[in-house]
């Protein structure tokens, strides 16, 4: 159903205020702003500890924030007149009762809304989760727990998805099914707004991202535009005279680097000025090869300021 | 596939009473300890009242012995309520902190995002399950029991004096008993810490009060939880003690307490 068929009410916008959330002298969350749209897949990225998944519990009121305030659709979410129906949720550790079979679990969630047991079956083949159904949840392995939590997620036909960390746990197949399931999703004019501290995943599933680092905003932005303004693309040269060469190109605003194997990388010209100057200084040229920065790179750049505990100094998070 | 989108219009589901109602009734069924607790509670009332019964009557036809006025036939064919009261207790008590510790009560303040309507769902639909469960209970033991006491012609009859009183109040005692150790888990969100506070406040309160002066003791033993609760099951008062229905709702004031505390703690604190 496209997003303009539906009532206004449901706009699909997430809307978050100066967010904030402190946990005893930790500031988690940092006055956090941005708008999430529906129609696209919007990552939200961050080095673990980011303030990701606590933002995702305030939108949820699952957390209280300690300053501003959020509204989905217009509205804080305890405002909901059908909570489910607005917002299918998603929750970084596992919410449901070990002891309780898989459809049990969502025919409780369900009972709250008046949505049928027809729905829920529908729910638990959608997630391919129909023949372990009546089995208890607590023997569900940490990939079969995500699907069911899909499930819970999608029970109302929410406009608006908040997932916090999907993939998780997930098997290579899974991957590739959530990624499309979400894409579909998306395209059908509703809100997803996926949470990842993997920019890898989130470049093949968002085409926006709103990036976070100690509970701040560092980005929000296309993914494209993204790409472009963190990291610089390169050219990747080989010749003969290396040397020479570099002293050919250098100039303002480029760098060369030379990596062991004798190869150039030349950041800040294009391949058509290496070229050029190549001739003009009589250099012959063995390749010539543009590269595109990773989003990875672009990720790791803009929040190297951010990371909470690094390798170096042996946390690990 | 199956369609994701509802052809139907947007306003098909909402939240609404009966229907969280209706989601803690599946939610207290869908659990095997609540059918373990339940029959458990059950087992324990009728299994022990007969058995006291058997033993007095036996005692008493035995040693040839003529009961005083004191012996209370209707309360000993009742005393496994205070066995069964454990498995009531304890089972409140799961039934909130199992979620806290699952994980589950994201999923349900999730769904009903005010909170207090899942803590009011729950207190109502446990307390008619345990109530029913109880009376059930309470009524086997106390047949059961003056059967056993009949034998030996020491007997009485639901129309006896507070019989009837008794078996309908011994329920209402364990359901009150399975609603504050529910308010309790609310309150503590953790059931060690929950199990330990309702059985100190059931079973520990007495022992203590015990080491008072004894002009202490005689206007604080009787407003115990406990000693209070259980008057509604004895038809052969001490002198001092509360009456029956004054005891118990000096008992429910506890669980009242205990649930109120609970509902300050889910809307103030974080989930």
């Amino acid at each position: 159903m496209p997003a303009r068929c539906r009532a206004a009410y449901r706009s699909g916008v997430i809307e978050a205020e100066a967010l904030s959330k402190r946990f005893g002298s930790k500031l988690a969350v940092d006055r956090l702003t941005f708008t999430v749209r529906p129609g696209v897949v919007t990552g939200f990225l961050g080095p673990n500890g980011a303030g990701k998944s606590t933002t995702m519990r305030m939108l949820l009121g699952l957390d209280r924030p300690t300053g501003g305030s959020s509204r989905v659709n217009g509205k804080r979410y305890v405002d909901s007149a059908a909570p489910l129906h607005e917002v299918g949720a998603l929750l970084e550790a596992r919410a449901i009762h070990s002891g309780r079979s898989a459809r049990n679990h969502l025919r409780a969630l369900a009972a709250t809304h008046g949505i049928g047991n027809r729905r829920v079956d529908e729910m638990l083949a959608l997630v391919g989760l129909e023949s372990v159904a009546r089995k208890r949840a607590g023997g569900f392995s940490l990939g079969m727990g995500q699907r069911l939590g899909i499930a819970s997620a999608l029970l109302g036909d929410p406009q608006t998805l908040i997932l916090d960390e999907p993939v998780n746990g997930l098997d290579p197949e899974g991957i590739v099914w959530i990624r499309t399931l979400l894409q579909r999703l998306a395209g059908e004019g509703r809100t997803v707004f996926v949470s990842s501290h993997l920019m890898s995943e989130m470049a093949l599933m968002a085409s926006h991202v709103i990036v976070v680092g100690q509970g701040r905003l560092i980005a929000d932005a296309g993914i494209e535009e993204l790409r472009s303004q963190a990291a610089r693309d390169t050219v990747l040269v080989r010749c003969a005279e290396a040397s020479r060469l570099a002293a050919a190109v250098s100039g303002e605003g480029v760098t060369v680097t030379a990596s062991p194997d004798g190869a150039l990388h030349v950041a800040g010209a294009s391949s058509a000025q290496i070229g050029r100057a190549a001739l003009a200084a009589g250099i012959a040229l063995e390749e010539l090869t543009p590269v595109r920065a990773s989003l990875e790179e672009a990720f790791m750049e803009i929040t190297k300021d951010f990371v909470e505990f690094d390798t170096v100094t042996g946390g690990t998070r | 596939m199956t369609q994701l989108a509802q052809p139907s219009p947007a306003t098909r589901y909402h939240l609404s009473a009966p229907g969280i109602l209706r989601s803690e009734w599946i939610k207290l069924r869908s659990l095997r300890s609540t059918w373990i607790s339940l029959v458990v509670a059950a087992v324990l009332a009728i299994g022990l009242g007969v058995l006291f019964s058997a033993l007095r009557g036996n005692d008493f036809s035995h040693h040839g012995v003529i009961p005083g006025p004191f012996f209370d036939p209707v309360a000993v064919s009742l005393r496994g309520v205070y066995l069964a009261q454990v498995a009531v207790g304890v089972l409140g008590v799961l039934l909130i902190t199992g979620e806290y510790s699952t994980g589950m009560i994201r999923a349900s303040l999730t769904a009903v995002p005010r909170r207090a309507p899942v803590l009011l769902a729950k207190t109502a639909v446990y307390a008619v399950a345990s109530y029913v469960v109880a009376v059930v209970a309470t009524f086997f033991a106390f047949l059961g029991g003056q059967a056993a006491l009949g034998a030996y012609g020491f007997g009485v009859s639901l129309s006896s004096p507070g019989a009837l009183r008794a078996v309908f109040g011994g329920a209402l005692y364990l359901m009150v008993v399975g609603l504050l150790g529910l308010g309790l888990g609310f309150a503590l969100r953790n059931t060690g810490g929950a199990i330990a506070t309702l059985f100190g406040l059931l079973l520990i309160l007495p022992a203590l009060a015990q080491a008072l002066p004894s002009s202490w003791q005689d206007h604080i033993d009787k407003y115990l939880p406990m000693t209070a609760g259980t008057q509604i099951m004895v038809t052969k008062p001490d002198a001092g003690s509360l009456s029956p229905w004054t005891g118990l709702l000096v008992f429910a004031c506890y669980a009242l307490a205990a649930l109120v505390a609970g509902a300050i703690v889910l809307r103030r604190r974080d989930a």
